[in-house]
């Protein structure tokens, strides 16, 4: 099965079993990763899903949206790969996906 | 101690998180999550929002999978839990069964504060907080209805933009003189009665139910004064009281909501508290403050999980709250109560996007961000910092 890597800020990683259909927060939540919240359930309203792509697989997963880069743009962990996880619908061509979290979720 | 029995009691969001963040932090022994509602926890806000409007799908609810617990060895438990015995270290249900737990944490929660007003217990008159509110709701609101909205709060508000969606007839009563009045400035008052009148719904401030009326199911709703409105279905939102009977039943100390420390631990070392039944000294604030957030059950459940693994993590997030309400989303960084100056961004008598920054003494401690997520972001940082604030900048940047 297509499986995502999250990598914890200390280099600690947890692999999750990717499910089209889901969003990469929801795979995150329903796997028990720590370092994702999701506390607005998902509507890119609180940005405690952030995490980071990894560089060779930006052009893959996409970019963010409108609000979603409103979110990110105040974000002091920002990098040029940022994405809210809950604004990214899982595809089956993401098998191997790696994306890092953050030190803190604000 | 990681190995004992944790025993978690209410399975919403406080309860789903201390189950996960038990895993996290650690926890081998025996995780039992009981919850009394007959379903696994799901998301309470889009019950007023998406879900009640008909936007978003059941399946969209649940906080986690039904495998989630299941891989991670969490039992789940519908049951009720009518006592603690602490001397025991044991809970026993309303079936009569026991359990017993090294460590216990209690997720209660809050119910939908009962309108004291005769009639209110008809058929057709709805409360607004559990998933089985909604769907007696949603049969009882047919397009051309009309709804009658008691309180003019967040889930009220919510409410009538939901119901009007649904095609309703809605109009919403609130007993103050404006709409939000506990949470926020006149000027987001004003600007949310603008914005649910401009939409077709009939708000009244000032206006005190007295009776609810009808025969087999309510027809009117009385107000003081003596006029009668027409009903077919009525929405109380009149605010929660926190689920404290166990805590102090059992000894607890209560105050309001489950007096709690900075590590979610109640006056019992073994037994800690999270989410909407909680009252927890908040030490930016410099009071006791009894929050009913997601987030903040979520930032309280992490500290209790913790707490029950013998690690230490305080509950520090600053809070913050969300609502929906038409092409509206209102994301509101901290707590407004006590401010002493407003500063606008915006025109919120003309606009659908701005923000409304709170300050005490020259200080940032709160916003209110319509459609203006930047805002939001930034506003948490500087409540945070806790710095003064440059007026202009503030505004200037949310400009941009
Ligand atoms: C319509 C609506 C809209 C909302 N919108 C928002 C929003 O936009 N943003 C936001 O941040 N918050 C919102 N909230 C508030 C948010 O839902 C609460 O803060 C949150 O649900 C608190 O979670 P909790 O786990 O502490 O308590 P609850 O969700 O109240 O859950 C407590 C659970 O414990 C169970 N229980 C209680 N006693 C017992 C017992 N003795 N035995 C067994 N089980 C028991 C209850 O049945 C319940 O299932 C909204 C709430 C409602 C109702
Ligand atoms: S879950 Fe809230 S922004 Fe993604």
């Amino acid at each position: 099965m297509a499986a995502v890597t999250f990598v914890s800020h200390d280099g600690e990683k947890h692999e999750a079993p990717l499910e089209e259909g889901l969003t990469l927060m929801q795979v995150a939540v329903d796997n028990g990763v720590p370092g994702i919240d999701g506390d607005c359930g998902g509507e890119a309203a609180c940005g405690t899903c952030h995490v980071v792509v990894d560089a060779q697989w930006a052009d893959t997963v996409g970019g963010s949206g409108p609000v979603e880069e409103e979110m990110l743009s105040m974000n002091p962990e920002r990098q040029p790969t940022s994405r809210l996880s809950c604004q990214m619908n899982v595809s089956d061509g993401w098998d191997g996906l790696t994306v890092h979290l953050p030190e803190f979720q604000m | 101690m990681t190995r004992g029995t944790a025993l978690v009691v209410g399975a919403s969001h406080a309860g789903a998180q201390v189950v996960a963040g038990l895993r996290q932090q650690g926890w081998s022994g025996r995780v039992v999550l009981i919850g009394d509602e007959a379903v696994l926890p799901y998301h309470r806000p889009p019950l007023s929002k998406a879900y009640l409007s008909g936007k978003s799908a059941i399946g969209e609810l649940a906080i986690r999978k039904p495998d989630f617990y299941a891989k991670q060895e969490i039992e789940l438990r519908d049951a009720r839990v009518e006592s603690i015995e602490r001397a025991e270290r044991r809970l026993v249900m309303a079936d009569g069964r026991s359990l017993s737990y090294d460590k216990l944490a209690l997720c209660t929660g809050g119910q939908a504060r009962r309108l004291p007003v005769p009639g209110a217990d008809l058929p057709g008159v709805h409360y607004l907080r559990t998933f089985a509110d909604v769907e007696q709701i949603r049969e009882s609101a047919q397009p051309g209805k009309r709804a009658v909205i008691v309180g003019g709060g967040y889930i009220g508000l919510e409410t009538a933009a939901s119901l009007l969606a649904l095609g309703l007839d809605v109009t919403v009563l609130e007993a103050a003189e404006r709409v939000l009045m506990r949470v926020t400035a006149p000027e987001v008052s004003a600007f949310y009665e603008r914005i649910h009148r401009e939409a077709g719904v009939t708000i009244r401030t000032g206006a005190l139910v007295e009776a609810m009326t009808g025969e087999d199911r309510v027809r009117e709703v009385q107000l003081a004064g003596g006029e009668r409105l027409r009903a077919d279905l009525v929405v109380i939102g009149v605010g929660i009281e926190p689920n404290t009977e166990l805590a102090a039943a059992a000894g607890l100390v209560v105050d309001d909501g489950v007096v709690i420390d900075d590590n979610a631990r109640t006056s019992d070392t073994d037994i800690v508290a999270a989410g909407d039944c909680t009252s927890h000294w908040m030490t930016h604030y410099g009071r006791r403050i009894r929050l009913e957030s997601v987030p903040s059950a979520g930032e309280q459940a992490k500290a209790a999980a913790a707490t029950m693994c013998g690690k230490e993590k305080t509950i520090a997030a600053l809070p913050w709250f969300w609502s929906d309400q038409y092409d509206l989303k209102l994301q509101i960084a901290g707590l407004s109560a006590g401010y002493d100056e407003i500063l606008l961004s915006g025109d919120p008598t003309r606009d659908r996007d701005f923000t409304c920054f709170y300050l005490r003494e020259q200080k940032l401690i709160a916003a209110d961000c319509v459609n203006r997520p930047r805002d939001f972001m930034r506003s948490k940082q500087k409540i945070t910092e806790g710095l003064e604030v440059d007026r202009a900048e503030l505004v200037q940047i949310a400009a941009d």
